[in-house]
Order: structure tokens, then C-alpha cells, then sequence
């Protein structure tokens, strides 16, 4: 399906500077950028023409791939023929032919010296509704490359739907049920990379900007040390702070923070301190000798989410970001057996995702609405940990036995859908970033 | 085997000197009987046991001595278990850390680590925080009957170094444990008899 790069095209882009035409001024407007009318119920039809050129059937498969993820579009003809590559011709253009195949848009990339050009057809309208030209970053199949791509196809799902996909994005996780290592892999499964080389890694979180991971390594001596990778210089730092254990580090949204689980005599609780200099630390929770930790920031940095073991279980409490005024977040009735644990705030600030066990049973992931605190349960198979969000609020990243071994998969919490994300045992613990390239 | 047999028939053999070495002084049956019995101090059997039989004597000591020691390490290192998302201590973990009291107060150059652990049931990240807490309950125990805080260092694996794998009841129990090592100096101090309960 994905042919080896074009000489001549790889030549041209060595050659061509390459111009950022895509980071336009003003950013589409949070609505539908194209026109379309269509049902907001169900996923608009788009068609992906063929793509000419030696590398056209790897960018219409990526296009195609990264708008079936991203749950908002429904790809029509995915598997091509039977269709004009052009829609122009013929006395109204192919518009007509087009619309019997259930497309509401057309989307038509051609290759160009630099890049990519694109343009998005209304159907209804039998017109050109938008066109741009975007860069495409490295050589032909290359990680930079297909993160381009990536990029196109979360602008483009941004015109088509009204909402940017999330292609363009990482996640991070730990390779390995015991003394795992940290990996980062592309957000449809390419380039599963491991990062630096420590072994005992666990709970990867990713900077806002993208551009760190924090994380925690268990040693012979035990649990843990918390250390900053920065993914440009693959250099990693140790967090000064106290002796004992010290785990689940998460960057506040400035980026300047980091919140972290100390663990003493009198117990675990989260501590706060600067994430790049040698800042003070700070005690966050008062658990008084029990187990706080797992933290999760609010988008806007005011609360934390946090897993607290003060009523006996573990249960998901929220508090002012400073620790004060705590407050149980899950339901929980004198002698409630249940288990809850490693609370996810989504990037929209409506739901968190969390962990729920009964005695005998496996975790699964749900969701509770800060609005109301209904809960919603997202999955019934397997044992399912680790939920962390995906930039449009939509999408989480979790670790599942559904399908034997422990990996990772995508799930959508509004249909409910999955795919797998990794096929090697032993995967657990991921991240998903913030959007990486736009 | 071939050690055991020759032993038996070497026994059986039994020159004098050999067999009073072996089995402790019996009387001796000395070699000059014919000698009236005004000597008082029996010489004659010491110089029979001498050297070997000395040596013997010293090794059987020095074993006693070491199985002593070996059991006040066991005691010291046995490891305690916990009921599931619990870190109290049990009636079978505080028998285990009352015998572990004696051999710390008695051996006070010596240092241990305690290292706490979980199932794999529960979440990978709050376990971390179980087996701290797990190591803080033995500590605490230990400190509480008189044990220097500062001979004590606390670590928590959680679920990350289980025993075994199985998910199954049995192993689970294993699992849920804390580990205890000898960090710095030896047993050097034994007393066997009230070390227990």
C-alpha cells in the first residue's frame, strides 16, 4: 500500500524551502468551514480522490486512515476505483457521481515541489470550497513526513467537521509488564520508539507543549525517582526533590510545574514543585498516613483530580490546585466495595475518566460529568487501565487484556468503537500528548 | 552417598581414637589399663581427642553457633503477608515481627530494609502507594517495641516484583507481602530459646 519515497520528489523538497503557508492568521471558525449541511447526528460522507504521483497511494491512505480514527468522518470508497480522480469535466463536473457514492465532500491533494496541495469540493454546491497549500516535512514515509500528513488531515477534519482531528499526536507509554522501558508511538500505531534507555520506567506524562515526558523509574532499590526527558536532545533530568518514593509526575498546563506522589512515613500524598529548575517543593494533600496519588490537572490549571485511599478505598477526589477544599468526587455509600482509581481530566474540563473494580471483577473505564456526576461506563471487556484523554475530548488511550496480552487500544467515548494501537505484550501505562504539529 | 557409607564403615571399624572424637567423651576406653590408678589426672585422653578431636570440638560448636545464627536470620528476613488492599498486620505477621525483635535488639550494629509489595490487582500506580504503606506498618511495629527508627529503610516495589504470576488466589496472597533484607552488619549475637513468641 505505501510505495518507496520518489528520488525526484525527495529531490525537489531538499531543494523547494519549505513555506509554512498553513499557519494562516486567523484559524477556521469553530463551525462547519466548507458548508456542508448535513445531520450533526451522523458522520458527513467524504471521498478521498486518488492521490497522482509515486507517493499518491501513501498520502491517500494516511488522509483516509487519519479521518476513519478520528470517528467524524465517513470515508466513502476507501478502497478507490470506480470513480473520476478529477471532478471537473463532463457538463456539471462529477459532482452527480460523487454524491451517489454518499459524498457530501471531496477531497483532492495533488503533489507539489514542496508539499501538498489541497483542495476541498462541496458536493451540493458542485464547487471548489477551500484550497491551501501545506508543507510536507522529510522524506517520503518518514516519520516527519507522515506527522505532516498527519497534520493536513487534522486540518482538514477542522473545515469538514468543525472539530480538528487529532492525528498529529503521540502517545507515550511503557514497553514491558516488568522494568518496562518509555516508548512513544504515532497516534495510528507507526514508529513505536523507544525513548533514552532506562529500564523500570512507569507513569509517562507529556508536557503541554509536547515537548517533554515526565516520568518515573522503579529501581532495585525500589519505587521511584521522577525524571524530565526532553524529546529534542533525548537527555533526561532527575527532579530534585525529597528521598523515598516519589511517582506519577504530571506538568500543571503552564508547563512550569509539576505535581507529583511523595511517599514518606506518615504516608503518600502529592507534593508540587518547579519542573524545570531547582524550585522548592511543595505539600499539596493532607492524607494523614494514607495514599494519595495519581494526579490529573484541570485544563485550566485551578483543580486536581486525584486518587485517595482516605476512606478506606480508593476513590477519585478533586481539590483547589493547591490541595484545599477537597471534596469526593465518586459516589461512595457506607460499605461500597468498589475500587476507583487513576482519574484522566478531559481537555475540555467536562469529564473525567477513571478505573472502577468490584471485588471479583476487572477494572473498567468510565466517565463522570462535572456537571451532573453521571457516570458512564465505556468498556466491558477485559481488564481496561490507564485512561488518558486525547486532545478533542473525545478519544482516550488505555491498556486492555481484551484481546490477551496487555495493550494498548483507542477507544471513541461517544460510539464506543476501538481499534488496537500496539500488537507487542506487556504495554500499559500511556499518555496521550497535546497536538504535536499544526 | 559415597561420603555416608564410608563414614558408616569407618565407624564400624572404630579405632579408639576415632570413636572418641566422634561420639563425645564417654569415658574413654583408654589404651594403658594396666596402670594402677593412683594417677589421678586422666592424660591419657585428652592426647587421644587432641588436635582432630579439638578442632572437631570447636567446628561442632562453631555449627551450633551458625544454625543459631541462621535461624535468627530467617527469623529477621521471613516474610510477613497482608490481606488484599490492607496493610494491617495480621496475627500470623505479628508472631513473625515478634521474633524478629529479639534478634534486632540484640544485633545492633545491624540494619534492615523493608520493602513492601502488592498483587497485581489494583491499580499499577496506587500500588506503588500500597507497599509503601505495607513497609511503614512493619516499621512501625518494629519501632514501637523499642527499634531504632534509623535502622530501619523503607521501600515499596507495589505490584512490580511479584513472587509469582499466576492470577489466581493463591498467588495473589503470596504477592501482597513485605520482604525483609539484612542491609548492613551481621549476626553475631544468638539466643535461641525465648526468640520465639
Amino acid at each position: 500500500m505505501i510505495r518507496p519515497a520518489s528520488a525526484l520528489l525527495a529531490a525537489a523538497m531538499l531543494i523547494a524551502p519549505l513555506e509554512r503557508v498553513f499557519a494562516q492568521a486567523t484559524p477556521p471558525p469553530e463551525a462547519v468551514v466548507i458548508g456542508l449541511t448535513y445531520d450533526p447526528g451522523t458522520k458527513p460522507g467524504v471521498l478521498v480522490l486518488r492521490v497522482p504521483g509515486a507517493t499518491g497511494d501513501s498520502i491517500r491512505a494516511i488522509l483516509q486512515n487519519d479521518f476513519d480514527n478520528g470517528d467524524r468522518i465517513n470515508v466513502v470508497a476507501k478502497d478507490g476505483g470506480g470513480f473520476p480522480d478529477t471532478p471537473t469535466g463532463g457538463r456539471n463536473g462529477n459532482y452527480q457521481l460523487y454524491a451517489q457514492l454518499g459524498a457530501l465532500a471531496i477531497v483532492q491533494a495533488t503533489p507539489t515541489a514542496s508539499g501538498l496541495h489541497v483542495a476541498v469540493h462541496n458536493v451540493a454546491q458542485a464547487k471548489v470550497a477551500r484550497v491551501m497549500d501545506f508543507p510536507l516535512d522529510g522524506e517520503p514515509n518518514s516519520r516527519e513526513w507522515r506527522r505532516s500528513l498527519h497534520a493536513i488531515s487534522d486540518e482538514l477534519e477542522l473545515w469538514i467537521s468543525g472539530v480538528r482531528g487529532i492525528a498529529a499526536t503521540r502517545i507515550a507509554y511503557v514497553q514491558g509488564a516488568r522494568n518496562g522501558r518509555l516508548y512513544v508511538i504515532d497516534s495510528d500505531g507507526a514508529f513505536p520508539t523507544p525513548i533514552g534507555n532506562e529500564s523500570g520506567v512507569m507513569s509517562p506524562n507529556w508536557h503541554p507543549k509536547g515537548t517533554h515526558v515526565a516520568y518515573a523509574v522503579i529501581g532495585s532499590r525500589g519505587c521511584c525517582q521522577v525524571y524530565v526527558a526532553d524529546l529534542a536532545s533525548a537527555t533526561s533530568r532527575q527532579l530534585a526533590v525529597g528521598a523515598g518514593l516519589n511517582s506519577t509526575p504530571v506538568f500543571a498546563p503552564d508547563g512550569a510545574v509539576i505535581v507529583y506522589t511523595h511517599g514518606e512515613e506518615d504516608g503518600t500524598d502529592l507534593f508540587a514543585t518547579t519542573a524545570f529548575d531547582r524550585g522548592p517543593t511543595r505539600r499539596i494533600t493532607v492524607g494523614r498516613g494514607t495514599d494519595n496519588t495519581t494526579p490529573a490537572f484541570s485544563p485550566d490549571g485551578r483543580k486536581l483530580a486525584f486518587t485517595s485511599g482516605r476512606l478506606g478505598r480508593p476513590e477519585i477526589y478533586i481539590s483547589d490546585a493547591d490541595g484545599t477544599n477537597p471534596e469526593l468526587l465518586t459516589s461512595y455509600n457506607f460499605g461500597d466495595q468498589n475500587y476507583r482509581a487513576n482519574p484522566d481530566w478531559s481537555p475540555d474540563g467536562r469529564l473525567i475518566a477513571f478505573q472502577s473494580i468490584l471485588p471479583g471483577g476487572q477494572f473498567q473505564l468510565n466517565t463522570i460529568s462535572l456537571r451532573d456526576r453521571s457516570v458512564k461506563q465505556l468498556t466491558s471487556e477485559g481488564s481496561n487501565e490507564d485512561a488518558s484523554w486525547a486532545p478533542d475530548s473525545r478519544h482516550l488511550i488505555f491498556s486492555s487484556t481484551r484481546t490477551g496480552t496487555k495493550q494498548l487500544f483507542v477507544i471513541d467515548s461517544e460510539s464506543g468503537r476501538w481499534r488496537q494501537l500496539t500488537r507487542n505484550g506487556g504495554v500499559r501505562l500511556p499518555a496521550w500528548s497535546p497536538p504535536l504539529k499544526r | 552417598m559415597h561420603r555416608v557409607t564410608r563414614a558408616i564403615a569407618l565407624s564400624a571399624v572404630a579405632t579408639v581414637a576415632l570413636a572418641g572424637c566422634r561420639r563425645k567423651p564417654e569415658p574413654a576406653p583408654a589404651p594403658v589399663q594396666t596402670t594402677p590408678v593412683s594417677n589421678p589426672a586422666p592424660t591419657p585422653t585428652p592426647p587421644a581427642c587432641d588436635a582432630a578431636c579439638e578442632e572437631a570440638k570447636r567446628r561442632e560448636a562453631e555449627e551450633a553457633r551458625r544454625r543459631a545464627a541462621d535461624a535468627a536470620r530467617s527469623s529477621l528476613t521471613a516474610t510477613i503477608y497482608f490481606d488484599y488492599d490492607r496493610s494491617d498486620i495480621t496475627d500470623d505477621a505479628r508472631a513473625k515481627l515478634d521474633a524478629k525483635v529479639p534478634v534486632l535488639t540484640q544485633n545492633t550494629g545491624i540494619r534492615i530494609r523493608i520493602a513492601g509489595h502488592t498483587d497485581s490487582r489494583g491499580s499499577d500506580e496506587y500500588n506503588l502507594a500500597l507497599g509503601q504503606r505495607r513497609a511503614v506498618a512493619a516499621k512501625r511495629y518494629l519501632t514501637d517495641r523499642g527499634i531504632d527508627a534509623g535502622r530501619i529503610e523503607i521501600v515499596s516495589f507495589g505490584e512490580e516484583r511479584p513472587t509469582c504470576t499466576d492470577e489466581a488466589d493463591s498467588c495473589w496472597g503470596r504477592n501482597r507481602r513485605d520482604e525483609f533484607e539484612i542491609t548492613v552488619g551481621e549476626i553475631t549475637a544468638v539466643q535461641t530459646a525465648n526468640s520465639v513468641r
